[in-house]
């Protein structure tokens, strides 16, 4: 059965505004939902759990927080590992001092809204400054939150070493966070945030807000005339943002790396990010998933294509390749296809919509 | 720094410690200027925010360094990488700035990140990654002014960096290609009708800003070691910039100069009572609060939208 | 209505007499420019100018390039701050108006260089005009219910008919960036109507359109000002057009009040046809 579009007509605006108007579209995403949660965990292995699907999702969700803000309403930020850093810390704390009995998620999100209002502060200059004045001043938040958070050890209950491991949290008896948690749980727990935050971002980009972000973007003076008030969106945007990166950061600490600590949210972090979303497309929630995978997959691909071809790089060579690989590549699509990885989804979809017709 | 990084108390009114610290902070200042000029040379020809500026600081040390290793003179080392940058500036304008004309300023600038990183591997994978010391001759004692200890090697800086200046300054007034690229800066539309070609002007500008670039790395590189660290710190150009403004050249130096010494005076006397390390963020958080107040920079100008 | 800042101004519904055949549609003053002066650095854009809108009325501000009309427009949806005089509107003066009362007011407009969001599509351009509408909390946009689906299905629906009215239809899904001049020009009024506003200001609603083009924007103007009852505000450089579609005409030059009057007022104001023709110093 091919992907189709014609001969399917919707009778109300409400058919026409729901989340994916295509039939096939909502059986294709509902099929990969089902398939990540019930498939997936039982024929992943370990490896491709722990070490590709697991970051992969987490920055999937530092992406969308970024792609909210940069590619929905236009506002460049290179402060995102401060962000992230804001929440894996807060999140640290709350699980470290809160009583026995309260849910895993509440740190979670806890350290997504102590992200959401520091970024709520750094992005109060945004009302009178933009473009790559903002960014210089989101460089601010990173450098100054990481000194912050190694600085100040009271987010890290003044453990000796600065580095305290993620504490470990169950869900129904079962290991979630930490060390201890076995890979398909936490893959379980972080989809789980995925499909929610992805979900809610959806919702939000098409609605009044989404279009308030996308008007300030594209031209900020009409938005304003038009009676959006531009500070109010941009900080909204700041804070959901935020929120997002806080939340990743969390569980990047929590169910990736297992630890609590600064460098894992050092400015390169920041940039990675931003490749992602330029990579997978600006302004588009599923090409932050894409942009996700590239990135993140692209160094795997390069250490093993070569021996593919019997050649063995030293590693070295091969982070210096994946640097000038990632370069060419943000060239690349901001040349030929500004919208990303997403778009050429798209263009892919539409060429079969008509297939086998030209037009 | 080192040197009393251990003290515990610092005797606020020792004056010619002030000076000391002071004259060192001017002489990092020196250095993010140079750097910020880079940015300020090609903002002004083409309106773009080149954020590669730092990393051709470092892929310009890298190839020197890496032509002395082969053996060279240390003049044809420059010569030869100069013909690198230039090089680099005809790849930069046929490969990114041509296909990009017109784009918002934003997708240009994401462009110049795509450039850093690229530069970053490309340097690192031919020259390799370990830090290479540099040894160019420069004079590396002390002398001191009063009680005051100054590096030679610092004082040595600035004295290039004034002259680079006042070659730049001459090369503006005096030089045909100079002219032009004043005329493409005061307006693109103008310039391109009376005739003078766009893409030449890109590819000197970028070439002009290799040399400084170039100047800029063989500074740092010996004072410091030809490393990766060299681009973080060229970052601090980013705030330098924004004080001084974008567009103005002695903005640049001032903006430097100031950044640089305010750094280190926050660090010395602040700083201690924070924890340390205060340098890695001062820059950015004087240039938040210059942003919120005046951000147009010092010399900048302002600018008034219309519909 | 409060309209007691109506009354200084003492005009007799005679003004509009001039509107052969269409004697009803004109009501009272909604909105007063009031010696406004207004400079850019040393350049007086503005000097003491002053003039009313009716409601009801297609009022027009014309003059040579330079003029002050747009920077007229500018200060009435308060995009500029003059340094002298106030805009007063339905009965409250404002010195200056802001662009977030003049919208949530009533006030919409569109721009003489098309400001439109390049990005989104026409329905969601136009459905921006909607935003001050839109009442739903962030919890409901982000969890599509109550208020949050409902609003965006109602507002769909105006949406549509402002879709039908400028007869874009078919590029409702395109994005903007793509249309047409023309048809840009028209989702940028869409825009503005979707506002159902009170006072609807065009800043040179058919600069750089062929004569076709020029005649369907007419008419969408005058079915909006007679279907609607908007009040019109428009600047416009094409005489024909202003002398055929205005009710009253402000005339500007050099940032001075000219003239003010029904089209044949203005037609035969000699300091009007000196400024246009030029005038033979003898």
């Amino acid at each position: 059965m091919f992907y189709r579009e014609a001969g399917q007509f919707k009778t109300s605006y409400a058919a026409d505004q729901q989340l994916l108007p295509i039939p096939m579209d909502r059986v294709f995403v509902i099929a990969v939902v089902l398939i990540a949660i019930f498939v997936v965990p039982v024929v992943g292995s370990q490896y491709w759990l722990e070490s590709i699907l697991l970051p992969v999702l987490i920055l999937s969700i530092a992406a969308l927080g970024l792609n909210i803000l940069t590619g929905y309403c236009g506002q460049l930020s290179l402060g995102t590992g401060g962000f992230m850093a804001a929440g894996a810390y807060m999140s640290y704390k709350i699980a470290t001092n809160m009583p026995e009995f309260m849910p895993v998620w509440v740190p979670i999100l806890g350290g997504g809204l102590f992200a959401a209002s520091i970024g709520v502060i750094f992005g109060l200059p945004s009302l009178r400054i933009k473009g790559f004045y903002l960014a210089v001043a989101t460089l601010a938040a990173q450098f100054f939150l990481l000194w912050l958070f190694q600085k100040v050890p009271w987010f890290v209950n003044y453990s000796i070493s600065g580095v305290p491991s993620a504490p470990p949290e169950t869900i129904l008896g079962f290991y979630v966070t930490g060390a201890s948690a076995s890979p398909e749980a936490k893959y379980l727990f972080v989809l789980a945030f995925v499909i929610v935050l992805a979900l809610l971002a959806r919702n939000m980009v098409r609605s009044r807000i989404g279009r308030s972000w996308m008007a300030i973007r594209d031209m900020d003076i009409a938005a304003e005339l038009i009676g959006i008030k531009p500070l109010q969106t941009k900080l909204t945007a700041f804070a959901i943002s935020s929120f997002y990166c806080g939340v990743a950061g969390a569980l990047w600490s929590f169910c990736y790396i297992n630890t609590v600590e600064p460098t894992a949210f050092d400015i390169e972090r920041s940039f990675q990010v931003l490749f992602m979303i330029i990579v997978g497309g600006l302004g588009s929630v599923l090409g932050s998933f894409f942009g996700a995978a590239f990135i993140f997959l692209l160094p795997i691909l390069l250490n093993n294509v070569p021996g593919w071809f019997g050649l063995q790089l030293a590693t070295d060579v091969v982070s210096h390749l994946e640097f000038m690989v990632f370069g060419a590549a943000i060239i690349f699509f901001l040349i030929v296809e500004p919208h990303g990885l997403a778009r050429l989804w798209q263009i892919a979809k539409e060429k079969l919509r008509l297939w086998p017709f030209p037009h | 720094m080192e040197a009393f990084a251990g003290l515990f108390g610092i005797d606020p009114f020792d004056l010619w410690f002030f000076f000391e610290v002071l004259i060192g902070g001017l002489m990092s200042g020196v250095m993010y200027a140079l750097v910020a000029l880079g940015f300020v040379l090609i903002f002004k020809a083409s309106s773009v925010f080149n954020f590669s500026q730092g990393v051709m600081v470092l892929f310009a040390a890298l190839n020197f360094v890496g032509f002395i290793e082969l053996g060279l003179p240390i003049w044809a080392s420059f010569i030869l990488t100069m013909g690198v940058m230039i090089l680099l500036a005809f790849v930069v304008e046929r490969v990114v700035l041509r296909p990009l004309v017109n784009q918002p300023h934003i997708s240009l600038f994401m462009a110049t990140i795509g450039i850093a990183i690229f530069l970053e591997g490309f340097g690192e994978l031919i020259w390799g990654s370990n830090i290479k010391p540099l040894e160019v001759g420069i004079p590396d004692d002390v002398v001191f002014m009063g009680d005051a200890m100054i590096q030679q090697a610092d004082l040595f800086a600035a004295a290039v960096a004034s002259v680079l200046v006042l070659v730049l300054a001459l090369f503006f007034h005096y030089t045909r290609i100079g002219r032009a690229l004043r005329a493409v800066a005061d307006d693109h539309q103008a310039a391109l009708s009376v005739g003078i070609p766009l893409n030449t002007i890109w590819v000197i500008v970028w070439s002009v800003a290799g040399f400084v670039a170039l100047v800029a790395g063989i500074m740092w590189g010996s004072k410091l070691g030809v490393q990766f660290s060299l681009a973080i710190l060229a970052l601090k150009a980013l705030p330098v910039l924004i004080l001084g403004g974008f567009t103005s050249i002695p903005g640049a130096i001032i903006g430097g100069l100031i950044i640089g010494a305010g750094e280190k005076l926050a660090e010395v006397y602040v700083g201690q009572m924070l924890g340390g390390a205060i340098e890695e963020w001062f820059a950015y958080i004087v240039a938040l609060a210059f942003l919120v107040f005046r951000p147009q920079g010092l010399f900048g100008e302002k600018i008034i939208e219309r519909v | 209505m409060n309209d007691s800042g109506a009354a200084p101004a003492a005009e007799t519904p005679t003004a509009a007499a001039g509107t052969v055949g269409r004697p009803n549609r004109i009501g009272e003053v909604i909105l007063k420019a009031e010696n406004i002066t207004m400079r850019f650095g040393g350049v007086k854009a503005l000097s003491d100018v002053s003039f009313d809108v009716r409601r009801g009325e297609v009022r027009s501000i014309i003059g040579p390039n330079g003029a002050g009309k747009s920077s007229m427009l500018n200060v009435i949806n308060g995009f500029y701050q003059p340094q002298e005089g106030s805009i007063w509107y339905l009965g409250k003066s404002y010195s200056p108006m802001r662009p977030y009362i003049a919208a949530s007011n009533g006030i919409a407009r569109t721009f003489q260089n098309i400001a439109l969001f390049k990005g989104m599509s026409t329905l969601d351009n136009i459905m921006t005009g909607r935003i001050l509408k839109q009442k739903a909390t962030l919890a409901e946009q982000a969890l599509y219910i109550g208020r949050g689906r409902s609003e965006e299905i109602e507002h769909r629906e105006h949406v549509e008919r402002v879709i039908d009215f400028l007869e874009i239809q078919a590029v409702r899904k395109t994005p903007v960036g793509r249309l047409p001049y023309g048809l840009q020009k028209r989702v940028e009024l869409g825009r503005a109507l979707a506002a159902e506003p009170t006072l609807l200001l065009l800043d040179e609603p058919m600069a750089g359109m062929n004569l076709e083009e020029k005649e369907d924007m007419s008419r969408f103007i005058i079915d909006v000002n007679e279907y609607f009852g908007t009040t019109i505000a428009l600047i416009e450089h094409d005489m024909g057009v202003v002398m055929d579609l205005s009710d009253r005409v402000v005339v500007l030059d050099y940032g001075s009040k000219l003239a003010d009057g029904t089209p044949d007022e203005v037609r035969n104001n000699q300091a009007v046809i000196d400024a246009y023709l030029g005038v033979a110093h003898d």
